[in-house]
């Protein structure tokens, strides 16, 4: 494992600027539970607005709707938005990892149809991976998808999908060949790109612990995919959906989830001074400062072309434990009676989500999994 | 530079690896000089290595100085290497000529490590250096049992003002980047004795570490493990970029996340090698005992967030994200050089 520190962009400065002006603007009537939620809410309006500003696929190639920038300035337009609380769930898939999948192994066709209104800020997309009996040991997946004369037919249930119910695709990972006796699991598995306005395809909200309607169950019923539908190789699906590990686990969006209630937090320690509030806030300041460089680290190691999958995993268990820990240490550093309205609103939020920052692309187990067989333990 | 840094790592390495590994940590806590050791670091140039090439040293760059001070950490630190080539750095400064042997740091109050050892005393107050004979040395030390001498200042040598770049606590700014590299260095050591133990110790029929309870806490182990090493890179480049005296929130995270790790690292090592662990003929706690003294030195993870909080409440939160990234070090023009990468280019 190692962690060497990037170079900032050329130009970073200016590009926040832009970004700083655009975020005051589209955020004046953001409200402190839309802003706590940040990459839980989902608003179609701002992301095309995003999209407009040619800030979403900005690493892609031009012919796909990208501004061909680095990967880096890329990280800038991600950090802004977290550090913002903007909603945007929206784009955020389609931006961070279906896309770039599309665009590494995709088809002309496949990415001439789709990049274009991901970068856009009109096509969402959702990730088509757990189900009922396959959350952490996915391998044990049982969807399928049969070939027929005119393509595939697909069978089977995905759960616990995020914003399913609002998104135009999914990116499924589906068994298309049985496991082989005695090998791997991981073989027979591929990656499809559906579209979920198809026929046979359900999509029931399951309402969570906050009365949000954020997750799904998707049930495919004898949905008819063409041919070009497959993403990439039949057979290759596990391959495929672990390399884009690096980019799902080691970004901002891992450890700057509850950062607006830290900015938050200190407006309302202004108004109402509390002892030993500085210690507090500096040792979380000084963890941020850490997990940012941590997390650029990777960054800078991702635009090198490298596949720091340890790496990731572990500025995400790291980057989970702050994001957790940080709306119960402002709870311990003011009472309600001292808070402000915002901040109180936002622990509220914080309090109902912070248990998914752990679950969600991988628990805090699977996780430390990864790093304890890098170790040599496993 | 790196190539510099990578030959400099590797005989700092060797040398001490040569001259006796733990049994020196053993030799250094009954009060006896690693003279040996001493004189082969002392003929490779480290002790004048952050001097300038022009005033006669090896011209190194923060990060290097901090990448040598994590593998010197990594050995537990058996002599007063890191201190020395600070000393040297801020006499050189000054325009004083160093002299040899290895230098006391006298900041204020604090205790001179291997002080006893010492002829010479580099004595910061303010914005100032001097350089002083070394008098009487009353003998004391920490839970490391490493020397922290209090030193009676004998005859000034010389006298000079600091530059502006190292500012009027280059002193603490200084000991608090040793000790956050000392501390990641003795951690990765630690990591590394640990995670060998539960491959090797056996119960209910296998190696402890295949049990997921010891992975779990071995893995978070290593989070903070890595965490110090780029809090240090982070808090060296700073340096580099702005001088210690400008690097102080970063040289403050650094030693506020070292201080945690060594914390939480130091008691998870000792939960994995219960009794042996705790035992006088083991190794291990020649680190972590380093560990926990060295959370103390340099400014405790308290003082520094202390430091850092008030200057983010007296910001406000609507300054803390643009202040956090206005510290970006700006890229240099050739993206291709590798003095962007230690800070010395920015």
């Amino acid at each position: 494992m190692r962690f060497d520190l990037p170079d900032t962009p050329r130009d970073s400065e200016a590009l926040r600027a832009e970004l700083r002006a655009f975020l005051a603007e589209a955020g004046r009537d953001w409200s402190a539970a839309t802003r706590a939620r940040s990459w839980m809410g989902f608003d179609r309006g701002f992301s095309r607005a995003v999209g407009a500003r040619g800030w979403i696929g900005m690493t892609w190639p031009r012919r796909y709707g990208g501004q061909e920038r680095g990967s880096l300035e890329r990280i800038v337009v991600l950090e802004e938005m977290l550090a913002a609380g903007a909603p945007v769930g929206a784009h955020w898939i389609g931006d961070r990892q279906s896309g770039p999948l599309i665009l590494r192994l995709g088809t002309e066709e496949q990415r001439l149809r789709i990049l274009p209104g991901i970068a856009r800020g009109e096509l969402a997309f959702c990730i088509g991976l757990s189900e009922p009996d396959a959350g952490s040991d996915l391998a044990a997946l049982r969807t399928k998808a049969e070939r027929s004369e005119d393509g595939w037919v697909l069978n089977g249930r995905k759960i616990w999908t995020t914003f399913a119910h609002k998104s135009d695709y999914m990116i499924a990972l589906v068994r298309t060949s049985p496991a082989p006796e005695g090998g791997s699991r991981h073989a027979g598995l591929s990656q499809f790109l559906v579209d979920l306005t198809l026929p046979g395809i359900t999509i029931r909200p399951i309402r969570d612990l906050a009365g949000e309607d954020s997750f799904n169950e998707v049930t495919f019923d004898e949905v008819r995919l063409r041919p070009d539908d497959l993403l990439g190789q039949e057979g290759a699906g596990w391959a495929q959906a672990t390399s884009e590990l690096g980019f799902e686990r080691s970004g901002p969006d891992r450890y700057l989830s509850s950062f607006p209630a830290l900015t938050a937090g200190l407006d309302a320690l202004t108004a109402a001074p509390q002892p030993g509030a500085e210690v507090a806030i500096g040792r979380m300041v000084a963890r941020l400062a850490t997990l940012r460089g941590m997390s650029l680290s990777v960054g800078g190691m991702l635009e090198r072309g490298e596949s720091p999958q340890v790496e990731a995993a572990l500025v995400k268990d790291a980057g989970n434990l702050f994001e957790q820990a940080l709306p119960e240490q402002l709870r311990n550093l003011l009472d309600p009676g001292d808070s402000s309205p915002q901040l109180r609103e936002m622990l509220g939020v914080l309090a109902q989500l912070a248990p998914t920052f752990s679950l969600r692309g991988g628990t805090r187990e699977i996780l430390r999994g990864i790093i304890a067989r890098d170790l040599g333990l496993r | 530079m790196n190539e510099l840094r990578a030959i400099l790592i590797e005989q700092v390495d060797r040398l001490i690896g040569d001259a006796g590994g733990v049994a020196l940590l053993r030799q250094v806590e009954t009060g006896e000089f690693p003279a040996g050791l001493w004189a082969g670091l002392e003929a490779q140039g480290l002790a004048l290595s952050l001097v300038p090439e022009e005033a006669g040293g090896v011209g190194l760059t923060w990060g290097d100085a901090a990448a040598i001070w994590q593998v010197l950490g990594r050995h537990g630190a058996p002599a007063p290497v890191a201190e020395t080539m600070l000393g040297a750095a801020l006499l050189a400064s000054a325009g004083i000529e160093v002299p040899e042997g290895p230098l006391g740091l006298a900041c204020g109050r604090a205790a001179v490590p291997f002080g006893r050892h010492v002829s010479r005393l580099v004595v910061l107050e303010g914005g100032t250096v001097a350089l002083h004979e070394a008098a009487e040395a009353a003998p004391a030390a920490n839970i490391g049992r490493e020397p922290r001498d209090l030193v009676t200042q004998g005859p000034r040598i010389a006298r000079g003002l600091l530059p502006n770049a190292f500012g009027p606590r280059a002193g603490l700014l200084g000991r608090a980047l040793i000790r956050a590299a000392l501390i990641a260095g003795a951690l990765e050591r630690v990591l590394a004795l640990t995670v060998d133990w539960a491959n090797t110790r056996r119960q209910f029929g296998r190696a402890i570490g295949k049990f997921q309870a010891v992975q779990q806490q071995l893995a978070a182990m290593a989070g903070e493990v890595a965490a110090v090493s780029v809090a240090v890179s982070q808090a060296a480049r700073a340096a580099d970029a702005h001088g210690l005296a400008g690097a102080a929130f970063e040289i403050g995270c650094a030693k506020v996340v070292a201080g945690e790790a060594a914390t939480m690292g130091a008691a998870t090592a000792h939960q994995v090698f219960a009794a042996i662990g705790i035992t006088e003929e083991h190794e291990l706690h020649h680190f972590t005992r380093r560990l926990w003294s060295w959370r103390e030195e340099g400014g405790t993870e308290r003082f520094w967030a202390a430091e850092i909080g008030r200057g983010a409440l007296a910001r406000g939160g609507a300054n803390l994200w643009p202040d956090l990234t206005a510290r970006d070090p700006q890229a240099s023009e050739d993206r291709s050089t590798e003095g962007a990468r230690s800070g010395s280019a920015a």
